[in-house]
């Protein structure tokens, strides 16, 4: 017998009576505003946050926010960056990286997360090997709670996707939080509504 | 093989008073936010109720799951492969490596690998494994198992990570300040993450629906190992299985809050399939689990999500540090658990406990922990398994609390006796209870003499 065929043989003997499964709840509570509690949450888990330019210049607030930067990686389209993902062929190719940018697809109120996944990242790597990222949001779409989060189903039909929360972090020597642990330094979001076709042609 | 002496484990742990201190005090600061998070969810109790359940229900279905789990990771593209035990699963890994001709292996924290002492089997066999967690690549390099499930390297100070860092990744070892030695684990493993040719994660959830493996961690170092390198490897204990995706917000809105009082861990991932070009394999474990499942009393230990809540408020594991227990899992948890890989070698763990009920209370899926610890007592006292000193003292004990008049005249003889007896008959080797810690005066009165006095009086009057 395999170990496979063995093991679910002595699973299905040693199987407890059967419990039914309880059907969850949305646990729903009416927010003030989405976007508010989003915010909160954001900055209480390390996460900072930009306000859009009014002229919608979305390069000029990451060139103002990180002025240092040489290699800035986009994979969305509202910001050209000094690289495109596209030109990216191995994701260790992202090491040199100091800022990356990507769209969210949807954010959480309740934690502060972020839902992205491999189409938008495009290169998985971008969003770990990158020193900060940036996220553009549309503050229409945030969803209340984690359960919320998960009833966006078709998003989990995904080879890879996330729930970012901050940077990246640890407290592993004597509970002292660092931000920036083996991932990204900084998480900024902007709320910026995803741009028209035509106005993204246009800038390109 | 030898059995473990949590007691006399602890002593070297006790011994440094520094460190005993700083751990007791990190712990609690982390069952503190604990509690801060959950008294801030309304909900909170109903979603340890629907955790709880949702465990319970999947276990009892668990072959079925399992099997839904499997055909949905194959359609996904995944390999599955199946270990009954610890030699089998680090006999795939390495098989899975050698197949793919690699080297080196990036992985991000597994108790169960720890569990199979995977990383010894690989080494052996020419294999450079790199922990990337920050808290057991210490552990690592010190040659140390971790001491704590969720903060590896939580026993010591920044010292001593001062100390191992100089002597195995050459930092200053006159500089023990923290950021410094986060930032130079974070620059020392960087280019392992570039060059590594295979990456592992364990899993906190494995979904049947859709055949995803979910790992939550806070460093982002799962993520660099998995969408680095070409080739994939996640170990996976066959109940971490789940029904499906909407379960996860059950599970993901209790974990980080129960483990470190943070809302959800900063990353979240959700690997279902590999990148194009690149092999995903998936290890199901089974290494006693399946054999734990038919014990009546045990089997709700495999409810458990590994959020070490259960650690953090326990007295005794606070004190006495988690490489006192000898055993992968530590703490109130390893102590439910342990046993059933080993009676005989960890038999003196379920003794190590106050059986205060404050592990079962904090725990986010309802485990019995201190009954269960209380039902292994009574096993392990069955077959004898207790040291000679306890069996002799509890049979004494057993006779006198059952007998209201002995016992009323040894409660009266040990205060005076407390008073009067030479140092050397209380604090002795035979008497645990006398290590490390002062007896208090004895009250003049006992109780019974204090209520005699002052209260039936009162009550005969009335």
């Amino acid at each position: 017998m395999t170990s496979r065929n063995e093991i679910l043989a002595r699973v299905r003997a040693n199987q407890p009576p059967a419990v039914s499964l309880p059907g969850i709840p949305t646990f729903g509570k009416p927010l003030v505003s989405l976007p508010e509690a989003f915010r909160a949450a954001l900055l209480r888990m390390g996460g900072k946050f930009a306000e859009a330019p009014e002229d919608g210049d979305l390069d000029a607030l990451i060139r103002r926010l990180f002025p240092e930067a040489r290699v800035i990686c986009s994979a969305t389209p509202e910001v050209k960056g000094t690289r495109r993902i596209g030109e990216v062929k191995q994701p260790g190719q992202l090491a040199d990286v100091e800022v990356g940018v990507v769209r969210a697809v949807f954010g959480v109120a309740e934690t502060g997360s972020l839902w992205v996944t491999e189409r938008e990242f495009k290169v998985n790597s971008l969003g770990f090997l990158s020193q900060h990222l940036v996220a553009l949001l549309d503050p229409a779409r945030i969803v209340g709670n984690m359960h919320d989060a998960y009833r966006e189903r078709a998003q989990f039909d995904f080879g890879y996707g996330a729930f970012l929360t901050g940077p990246s972090a640890t407290a592993d020597i004597e509970g002292v939080l660092i931000h920036g642990a083996q991932g990204i330094r900084t998480l900024t979001v902007v709320f910026a509504r995803r741009a028209a076709a035509k106005d993204l042609t246009h800038r390109q | 093989m030898r059995r473990i002496d949590h007691a006399e484990a602890s002593t070297k742990f006790i011994r440094a008073r520094d460190h005993l201190d700083f751990h007791d005090k990190r712990l609690w600061d982390l069952r503190k936010k604990r509690d801060r998070e959950s008294e801030g969810l309304a909900e909170w109790e109903t979603l340890r109720e629907l955790a709880s359940a949702i465990k319970e229900h999947t276990l009892s279905h668990l072959a079925d799951y399992l099997e839904q789990f499997e055909r949905n990771a194959i359609a996904n593209g995944a390999q599955v492969h199946w270990a009954k035990d610890a030699a089998e699963h680090n006999q795939i890994v390495h098989d899975i490596l050698k197949a793919h001709g690699t080297h080196t292996l990036v992985k991000s924290k597994s108790m169960l690998t720890d569990e199979c002492e995977m990383r010894p089997f690989l080494e052996n066999r020419g294999i450079e494994v790199m922990e990337t967690d920050l808290g057991e690549r210490i552990q690592q390099l010190d040659d140390e198992p971790p001491s704590h499930i969720v903060v590896p390297a939580v026993h010591k100070l920044r010292g001593d990570v001062a100390r191992v860092f100089a002597e195995k990744i050459g930092t200053d070892p006159k500089n023990s300040d923290v950021h410094y030695l986060a930032e130079s684990q974070r620059q020392h493993t960087r280019p392992y993450f570039l060059k590594a040719e295979a990456g592992m994660t364990g899993a906190n959830f494995a979904v049947a629906e859709t055949g995803t493996i979910v790992v939550c961690t806070n460093e982002g170092n799962a993520d660099l190992s998995v969408h680095l390198p070409n080739l994939y490897i996640a170990s996976v204990g066959i109940e971490k299985v789940i029904p499906s995706i909407e379960h996860l917000g059950v599970f993901v809105r209790l974990l980080s809050r129960s483990a470190l009082g943070s809302p959800i861990t900063q990353i979240t991932s959700h690997f279902r399939a590999p990148r194009a070009g690149t092999a995903m394999h998936i290890v199901l474990v089974d290494n006693g689990r399946s054999e734990r499942l038919g014990m009546p009393d045990f089997w709700y230990s495999l409810k458990c999500i590994r959020c070490g809540a259960c650690m953090n408020t326990c007295p005794v594991y606070r004190r006495s540090g988690g490489l006192s227990y000898g055993a992968t899992y530590s703490g109130p948890i390893g102590v439910i658990i342990d046993p059933t890989f080993n009676l005989r070698k960890y038999s003196s763990l379920p003794f190590a406990s106050t059986l205060n009920g404050s592990c079962t209370n904090v725990c986010p899926v309802k485990i019995n922990i201190h009954e269960q610890i209380y039902k292994w007592r009574q096993i392990i006292a069955e077959r004898h398994q207790l040291p000679f000193v306890k069996q002799e003292a509890m049979q004494v004990a057993g006779k006198v609390l059952s007998n209201p008049k002995l016992y009323r005249a040894a409660v009266e003889a040990t205060g005076a006796g407390i008073e009067h007896l030479p140092r050397f008959m209380m604090y002795n080797r035979l008497n645990a209870w006398g290590r490390q810690r002062e007896v208090p005066a004895a009250p003049s009165l006992t109780f019974r003499q204090w209520y005699l006095k002052n209260r039936q009086r009162k009550a005969r009057t009335r």
